[in-house]
């Protein structure tokens, strides 16, 4: 390879025409040539197949129908505007966000924007004003730059936002379940709850959770109790050596038989317990990546000025450690959010659930299984790749990879 | 992982594994335990752990009543039975006979929340008290009546049939010799199959699925020879099919499937009042009261219907801690037990049509019959 | 400051029991110990109570009583007569038989798609990263239901199956090969097969190696090719022409019987497995591959060695450094997404263990065993390819 490069002659750089970048990357050699020829065919095939069956022998009634089931499934329809408040909650933090930390929170909330504002063309619910619904979908990104906005003329600080964030992540989910018997924000059981409000929900509060709990898990490895490392070292060991399912099977359906009959624990949060100890056990491994990679003449230092161990672990270890590991926190999302899946098989009805549920509701939707999937399978891959996308460019702007 | 890390691992495993092989589990689960400690600290919703008494007798009224809702374990995925609408509202039979519970307990038919569970989760759902009552097509065997809880009145009788494609030309269960059926797992149809097959000393290939949409796609789509399960729910599936001519149920039930609502074991009154609100469904039928007339029916002069109904005398509403009148709310609210069938099997049902058959009224040669209300 | 640090350090006898690093340490042992002896125990007398109080069996004797269930596809004979434990070996079976081929087969495919990715051609470079980027942002399950009901169910019926030369028969039964039937003559012959290809590549190492030190000329080639041919042709001599006898499908009734078959459960699981699996691999060799610098290349090239034997000689020796860690979970990975295969219908471990605590009624007993032969399988992955990795790494 090497060799046949310098032949080359050095010329100053310059814009190829489209006739020589074409000889350079499709055609620079005779299997090359082939190869290029072979993939168009190819591409050319599966094109013209795909699109066929898109637009000609696909039946999209299954999707079509019912596109609410989808995102919110049996939620009561008289109550949505509190999953509209919830999302309009969560742009204005992503505004406000954008605004105080600039170009880390840039591609998500434009794209989260964007995604929202796509909610336009959903079909509204019976019986509610259709130009509501619509303008309610597009608050969403004015609400985006008005956080943007805001942020910038009150000079906010990273303070206020976070202050802000854990206020609305323990206010989205009372705003959503509601308080039983109370006539303003009537319950809505979690068995109600379903479609991608679920999958999300399920994604989110599993990472959140898993948070505390693999700092906890990888400091504890590193202990130097041996009862504290071993505990750890075992549960991380044995929660990564099987497979989700089985972890989600042992929440929902085994530890009812561990805990006192007094206590009934609600299916969802069972559920995200089990998403929660996975991802855990993948986040502690990381952080402790984070840890190791922290120059010994840190904790030296810290040693040196007088500050205790636990000053030193969390004062002077761990905030280098989270930092390194943040970028990788949303790869993490987004195999959590593709994981959530899973929990269809222990029974909780998020969207690739409701999607099994819509293909039982009509005698006629059976044969229509190939449909429903690709769908799911289009949602679930342009989220995460919304997310990957955006994530890169955290990744750039934090010049991770440099020095 | 260090080696050390992986050694004292494997070390740990064999131990574990030589101590569940020759004592008892306790030992087995040792390992899985500590992940258990970390959900119960983190479980922040502490507004969603409801407490739930010992059962004993009149508690799961008092229960339901306190709460205001009935909890229904129930299915999102069974066409006529358990399935959604297209505006996400839990509908199907067994819904109706939850809602049916509920109007008569708490006077409000809606005021249910239907639990979905998978098959193998119904027995603990029940056995746990999860659930006040397990409306899921739940076949009655003695041993789950053992194990489970409180089977109550069977509301629909079925058998277990084979579906085939007509021109394979099978008429007889002896055809099916080194068939390929498929089949849902975890329920008794798989193993009904099985010693089907083997009584017979015929070859059997099976394939096995979760959940029954993949059993009838992989078999419409030509997998196998043959699929197997509540007739009911073959032919429901049938007509579904893009040519439902194309494809036979056999005349052979190799099994009895009465399906039946479970309560939890332990509280004889709920036992009581969620019978005599199944019979109160048949009775409607038999004497002709339905969700349109109940209203006039009050002022009927048939004496069994205004007993009924709860205008004259009484048939035990008290001691089963219900409104005297209790009947007329569910029937306003669901129907008789004629008019829920017919709502999703009828004629013109909204999910398939499927003959009366063995749930006919035993006036008409049926199986459905309920003691008086007196 | 300095001087009373210093003046602590020297008098550290001094230092009351409470802050005793010795004592502190001893003390907060002791107190973990107790807190995790505390939890387990209520735990363990909750969940015995909980069992006895529902009756919920624990022991492990139901194991030799009769399955009475059937299984799709089974490594060895199998019939619901046999006790339940039997089902979970095959069970086991399928779960190794589909994790190996796969770890096998998306290596490869991985190895492909990330060569494509570093091509120099635009097209196939770019087709690469959309075929990472697609399979990296979609669930698994998601696909796999794709792959079985869009793709291998819509394969041809049993009587239009398409017929290849062997006669290999495929249709959306699966696959049906001809396989070699078990036979004394049989196994012979695939023994002396197997003889002459070990002895043909003793000779051609131990001969290439002699010629390499000192330059006789061995004729290895012919040698190795003499030898890979006497074994097959003495075994073939001595039993009269007898060699193997092939177990050819044919149809018969409903289904083609004889030889093996590949099932569409199978394949479609091990065919998700691969594809997306690949795309994490294709990510782990290529950035293998980059971390090799590129001095190490222009120089290897410099002192003449082919393109071919740069790659072989210095890059992939470099690049497995990195990729080996990295592999190692992918493949676990790979393994533990095997117990998707409930959902498309292929018997694996825990779809066997699902069906077990279905129709045995004992969840506790069965979960436990299925947990921990995923675990045995994890750790004993981990632990041959750590060996492995620790084999290839740069003595320190």
């Amino acid at each position: 390879m090497g060799a046949t490069t310098i032949e080359q002659p050095i010329a100053p750089p310059q814009r190829p025409g489209a006739v020589e970048w074409l000889h350079k990357n499709l055609f620079n050699r005779w299997y090359n040539t082939i190869l290029t020829i072979v993939t168009v065919v190819a591409l050319f095939l599966i094109l013209r197949a795909a699109l066929e069956w898109i637009f000609v022998s696909a039946d999209w009634r299954p999707i079509t129908r019912s596109p609410l089931l989808y995102l919110v499934g049996q939620y009561p329809r008289s109550e949505l505007w509190r999953v509209g408040v919830s999302l309009w909650m969560v742009s204005l933090l992503f505004g406000l966000s954008w605004g105080v930390w600039r170009g880390l929170f840039r591609a998500f909330a434009l794209a989260l924007a964007v995604v929202l504002s796509a909610g336009v063309f959903l079909p509204p619910p019976e019986g509610s004003p259709a130009l509501l619904f619509r303008l309610s979908w597009l608050l969403n990104p004015l609400l985006v730059f008005v956080g943007f906005f805001v942020a910038n003329r009150l000079r906010l600080t990273g303070r206020h936002i976070l202050i802000g964030w854990v206020t609305s992540s323990l206010l989205i989910p009372i705003l959503l379940r509601g308080i039983d018997g109370s006539s303003f924000l009537p319950g809505v059981t979690t068995s109600l709850w379903g479609g991608l409000l679920v999958t999300l929900i399920l994604a989110i509060g599993g990472l959140l959770l898993a948070f505390p709990i693999g700092i906890l898990l990888a400091l504890g490895r590193r202990s130097s109790l041996s009862v504290v490392h071993y505990t750890s070292t075992i549960t991380i060991e044995v929660v990564r050596g099987v497979p989700l399912i089985t972890i989600l099977f042992l929440t929902s359906i085994i530890v009812a038989l561990f805990l006192p009959p007094e206590l009934r624990i609600d299916r969802l949060i069972r559920a995200m317990a089990g998403m929660t100890i996975f991802a855990a056990a993948y986040m502690a491994e990381n952080i402790r990546g984070g840890l190791q990679a922290i120059p010994p003449g840190q904790v030296e230092a810290a040693k040196s000025i007088g500050l205790n161990r636990f000053q030193t672990t969390f004062l002077i270890e761990l905030p280098q450690a989270l930092r390194a590991v943040i970028p990788s926190m949303v790869g993490q999302f987004i195999s959590l959010f593709k994981d959530t899946t899973l929990a269809v098989i222990v029974g909780i009805t998020e969207l690739l659930a409701i999607g099994r549920a819509i293909i039982q509701s009509d005698s006629e939707f059976i044969q229509l299984q190939a449909e429903v999937f690709v769908f799911i399978a289009v949602v679930f891959w342009v989220l995460s790749s919304v997310m990957s996308y955006s994530s890169r460019r955290l990744e750039e702007r934090l010049g991770v990879g440099e020095t | 992982m260090t080696r050390k890390t992986t050694l004292m691992l494997a070390g740990l495993l064999a131990l574990a594994l030589t101590l569940g092989a020759c004592a008892s589990s306790g030992e087995q689960v040792e390992v899985t335990r500590i992940v258990e400690v970390t959900v119960e600290v983190e479980g922040e919703g502490e507004t969603m752990i409801e407490q739930v008494q010992a059962p004993g007798y009149g508690e799961i009224l008092a229960r339901v009543q306190d709460r205001g809702r009935l909890v229904c374990g129930g299915r999102t995925d069974l066409l006529g039975f358990g399935y959604l609408d297209e505006n996400g509202r839990n509908v199907g039979i067994d819904v109706d006979l939850c809602r049916a519970i509920a109007a008569a307990v708490l006077g409000d038919a809606e005021a249910i929340e239907i639990v979905p569970l998978t098959a193998a989760e119904r027995g603990p759902a029940v056995q746990s008290g999860e659930i006040d009552v397990l409306t899921r097509n739940v076949t009655w065997t003695t041993s789950r009546d053992a194990q489970w809880g409180n089977f109550t009145v069977v509301m629909f009788y079925d058998g277990q049939g084979f579906m085939v494609p007509s021109d394979s030309g099978v008429t007889e269960l002896e055809q099916l010799d080194g068939a390929t059926v498929c089949v849902t797992t975890g329920t008794t149809t798989e193993l009904n199959l099985a010693s089907a097959f083997r009584q017979l000393g015929m070859a059997l290939e099976v394939v096995s699925f979760e959940d029954t949409a993949s059993v009838y796609n992989a078999y419409e789509e030509g997998r196998c020879d043959a699929t197997t399960s509540d007739k009911s729910q073959l032919l429901g599936v049938r007509e579904g099919f893009a040519d439902p001519s194309a494809h036979d149920i056999l005349d052979i039930t190799i099994s009895k499937e009465p399906l039946t609502p479970v309560v939890p074991h332990g509280d004889d009154q709920w036992l009581d009042l969620v019978k005599t609100v199944m019979w109160g469904l048949i009775n409607a039928e038999w004497l002709d009261v339905t969700q349109a007339n109940v209203g006039d029916m009050a002022s009927s002069d048939n004496l069994n219907v205004l007993r009924m109904l709860g205008v004259e005398g009484e048939f035990g509403q008290a001691e089963l801690g219900l409104s005297a009148t209790f009947m007329q709310d569910v029937l306003a609210a669901v129907g008789n037990y004629g008019e829920i069938y017919d709502r999703y099997l009828g004629p013109n049902g909204l999910a398939f049509t499927l003959p009366r058959g063995p749930n006919a009224h035993w006036t008409d040669g049926g199986l459905i019959y309920a003691p008086p209300m007196k | 400051m300095t001087l009373r640090e210093g003046s602590r350090l020297s008098i550290s006898s001094d230092v009351p029991i409470w802050r005793d690093e010795r004592v502190l340490r001893g003390a907060a042992q002791l107190i973990s110990a107790m807190l995790m002896i505390g939890a387990l125990i209520w735990l363990v007398t909750n969940f015995i109570q909980a069992a006895e109080q529902r009756g919920l069996p624990l022991s492990y004797d139901f194991l030799s009583q009769e399955s009475g269930f059937p299984i799709g596809e089974s490594v060895i004979e199998y019939d619901p007569s046999r006790p339940f434990l039997y089902a979970f070996l095959v069970g086991l079976l399928n779960t190794l038989k589909v994790s190996l081929l796969g770890i096998i087969l998306a290596t490869v495919l991985g190895t492909g798609i990330a060569l494509a990715r570093m091509s120099s051609n635009w097209l196939l470079s770019r087709l690469a990263l959309a075929y990472i980027e697609f399979f990296r942002n979609t669930p698994l399950l998601v696909l796999l239901f794709i792959w079985y009901f869009a793709v291998f169910n819509r394969f041809p019926r049993v009587r239009d199956s398409i017929a290849l030369p062997g006669p290999i028969y495929l249709n959306q039964r699966g696959l049906f090969i001809p396989w070699p039937k078990y036979t004394t003559e049989g196994l012979v012959f695939l023994a002396a097969i197997l003889l002459g290809i070990i002895t043909a590549t003793v000779a051609w190492i131990v001969l290439r190696r002699i010629r390499e030190r000192t330059g006789r000329q061995t004729y290895f080639p012919l040698v190795s090719l003499f030898l890979l041919l006497l074994f097959p042709a003495l075994a073939w001599n001595s039993q009269g022409g007898q060699t193997i006898t092939w177990d050819i499908p044919l149809l018969e009734g409903f289904n083609f019987k004889g030889g093996t078959t590949l099932t569409p459960e199978f394949a479609a699981l091990l065919v998700g497995l691969v594809t997306y699996t690949a795309a994490f691999i294709a990510e782990v060799v290529r950035s293998g591959i980059q971390a090799v610098d590129r001095g190490q290349r222009e120089a290897a090239s410099a002192i003449g060695l082919s393109n071919a034997q740069v790659l072989s000689l210095v890059v992939i020796p470099q690049a497995m450094r990195v990729m080996i860690p990295p592999m190692i979970s992918q493949f676990l990975n790979l393994t533990k997404n095997s117990s998707l295969a409930l959902a498309i219908g292929y018997p694996d471990l825990f779809a066997v263990g699902r069906i077990m605590i279905n129709q045995a009624g004992r969840a506790v007993p069965v979960f436990s065993m299925v947990m921990l032969t995923y675990l045995a399988i994890s750790l004993f992955t981990s632990l041959v390819l750590n060996l492995y990795n620790r084999k290839i790494q740069y003595e320190t």
